[in-house]
């Protein structure tokens, strides 16, 4: 949260979509900064925005309202051509690398479509450009002209990356990498992502429910609730003080491979509802335990220690 | 693993499936037993035969292109194989009850959640209808799903909430035995916690006896008293939530172990196991994870059967470089 060069800032972001019940705020009004060469991870129960945050930040969706700033420049509104470039310095890893994937295009030329479509490169560079990028997210060469189906998840997952980082992005948004993977091709596909990351240079944003993975990856957290940022804080911080309520439930929901530790859970009433036409206040109130009459009022995300941000009234009171 | 008053019993189970004129071994010898009011984790990965299991023991895989090869069910000393199609009729969803892992796809859209809840209801009881309907409503609350839900349908429930409309449903019948494919998996965390504390619940009350399949061994930690881990179609390591989490002993429950993230270690690099689960039409020789084994040894891709040693009473591990002469 230093306030030099952030690679990423949104400002009072807010994405509407309109439904058959009314509007649904699935974004709404969220300050945000990540840092170069970090990870910032988003967790949240599904429903909550996350994805909708990561895919209007990239500009997959026209913000409602709010600011977008890539290294200080604003491209909210940037269009046409400009707006093609924007998009090869901000790539997206998708959930499912099977639905993500053109079914009728091999290996090699899903790699090099992005390559081609920039207009950079001869026709030699680009066969040593998919050489280099199927190198660097480890498919091995006797896989090139193989089809999405012919493939497990976890090579899927590598060849949606290799198309991600392919044009030197400096911020990728991984939507659920790993979440569709088994635990031991979780974990390779992981440590791809963090070897990139340190090859070269990447900044990005990681979008999970999983908590024990976006703990492994992240540098810092933030926790949504139906559109709204409950919580913000350095990795570290937030797995040792969680300040707000949903926070809590949320970390101690996990179950714990530890056999010995007898679980201390914070049960919630009741079920995520729904950010269509919501009330002001803050939206977890119904399920809170600690919830008063003063959370009925518009919540701010304020400070309460060093980078660690809560949006919670009674924050001081129940800690 | 041998018991009395076993109320489950599977002896060496094998299951193939024929596909394009290959021939996928999906279970490859399964032996497991299963007390009351006991439950039993299924560990392993996708692929790994978990769910060929489950629909084995309530018959329900198709054929084609599924084939139980060998083996035996017994559930009360019955073998369920051996039994005609209405006879197995009467023990499915009443005295041994599935819940699917997706349970979007497991509830008939176009039929109010109540209804189908009666109609399990009516079809394995001798109840009026408003009898059977008394009965669903008690489910749905028992479920925590208000009574007043009854006449909605699916798609007005989350995923959560559907979730618990199936419970029910497995539950409406008072099995004996309740197989859990996955039951949480779609589920949120803090959802997840509480259909898992919901499933503990019941289980205690109406004491019934439950498998369930998973690929999370946090979810193993919380609800399970015994593990087995499955590797390939085969049970590689067998024992206590005990044996398995403080003394696990197959490379491969080692391997899933350091796959795992930890909640309390910050070391950056994870340790995967390499490579991927082997191709089930064309099983390696031998022990099928020695392509992958960090231990293994020539005689490890020997033919021949590994078997099952027992490293203490009740826990066994499938593996020559364990246990005895190590």
């Amino acid at each position: 949260m230093e306030e030099k060069n952030a690679l990423v800032e949104i400002q009072g972001l807010k994405k509407y979509f309109s439904s058959a019940g009314g509007i649904n705020h699935a974004v709404d009004d969220i300050n945000m900064k990540i840092q170069r060469r970090t990870t910032m991870g988003v967790v949240g129960e599904s429903g909550c925005g996350k994805s909708t945050l990561g895919r209007t930040i990239i500009r997959l969706y026209d913000p409602t309202e709010g600011k977008i700033l890539l290294d200080g420049e604003d491209i909210t509104e940037v269009r046409g051509r400009k707006l093609r470039k924007v998009r090869e310095r901000m790539q997206i890893i998708f959930q499912d690398p099977y639905s993500s994937l053109n079914p009728r295009m091999s290996v090699e030329e899903t790699i090099r479509e992005p390559l081609k479509e920039s207009r950079r490169f001869s026709r030699k560079e680009l066969e040593e450009k998919v050489d280099e990028l199927m190198d660097q997210v480890g498919i091995e060469d006797r896989l090139r002209l193989s089809y999405p189906h012919e493939m497990d998840g976890g090579r899927r997952q590598r060849v949606g990356i290799a198309r991600a980082i392919a044009l030197n992005p400096d911020f990728i948004m991984c939507d659920e990498p790993v979440s569709a993977l088994d635990v031991s091709i979780q974990a390779q596909v992981l440590n791809l992502l963090m070897r990139l990351q340190d090859r070269l240079g990447l900044t990005y944003m990681f979008v999970t429910h999983d908590l024990s993975v976006v703990r492994h990856i992240s540098d810092n957290i933030s926790v949504m609730y139906l559109g709204q940022l409950v919580e913000t804080a350095p990795t570290r911080e937030l797995f040792r003080n969680q300040l707000h309520p949903y926070t809590k439930a949320l970390l101690s929901a996990i179950p714990s491979i530890d056999i010995d530790r007898p679980m201390q859970r914070v049960q919630l009433k009741g079920e995520i509802t729904s950010a269509i036409n919501p009330k002001p206040g803050c939206r977890f109130a119904p399920r809170c335990l600690f919830a008063t009459e003063a959370c009925n009022q518009p919540q701010t995300l304020t400070e309460v220690e060093k980078d660690h941000f809560v949006s919670c009234c009674r924050v001081n009171e129940i800690n | 693993m041998e018991q009395n008053e076993n109320f489950l019993q599977v002896r060496d189970l094998v299951v193939e499936y024929t596909s394009g004129g290959q021939v996928v071994h999906a279970v490859n010898g399964v032996s497991l037993s299963l007390d009351r009011g006991q439950t039993l984790g299924l560990v392993g990965e996708t692929g790994a035969g978990k769910t060929t299991i489950a629909k084995a023991i309530l018959d329900i895989l198709p054929n084609p292109p599924a084939k139980v090869r060998s083996g035996e069910i017994l559930v009360d000393g019955q073998d369920i194989l051996k039994l005609s199609e209405h006879e197995k009729l009467k023990i499915r969803g009443n005295k041994i009850a599935m819940i699917f892992q997706d349970p979007m796809t497991a509830l008939n859209p176009v039929m109010s959640v109540g209804e189908q809840i009666t109609e399990a209801v009516l079809l394995h009881n001798d109840f009026t209808r408003t009898q059977a309907e008394a009965r669903t409503v008690e489910m749905l609350e028992m479920v925590g799903i208000p009574g007043q839900r009854y006449v909605e349908f699916p798609h007005q429930f989350s995923g959560g909430m559907k979730q618990r409309v199936v419970i029910a449903m497995a539950l409406a019948c008072d099995p004996e035995l309740l197989l859990a494919d996955e039951p949480t998996t779609a589920l949120d965390v803090t959802i997840q916690a509480q259909v898992l504390e919901m499933i503990n619940d019941l289980k205690t009350k109406l004491n019934t006896s439950m498998i369930l399949i998973t690929h999370d061994l946090g979810v193993v930690a919380e609800t399970c008293d015994n593990v087995a881990v499955i590797y390939a179609g085969k049970i590689v390591e067998f024992g206590t939530k005990r044996d398995l989490f403080k003394a696990p002993a197959h490379p491969y429950t080692l391997g899933l172990f350091d796959s795992l993230p930890k909640m309390d270690d910050d070391s950056k690099e994870l340790h995967p196991i390499p490579g991927l689960p082997p191709d089930p039409t064309n099983l390696p020789r031998g022990c099928s994870f020695h392509p992958r084994c960090p231990r293994a040894t020539e005689a490890c891709s020997r033919e021949g059967e590994i078997p099952m040693i027992e490293l203490s009473p009740g826990h066994f591990c499938r593996c020559i470089r364990t246990g005895g002469n190590n």
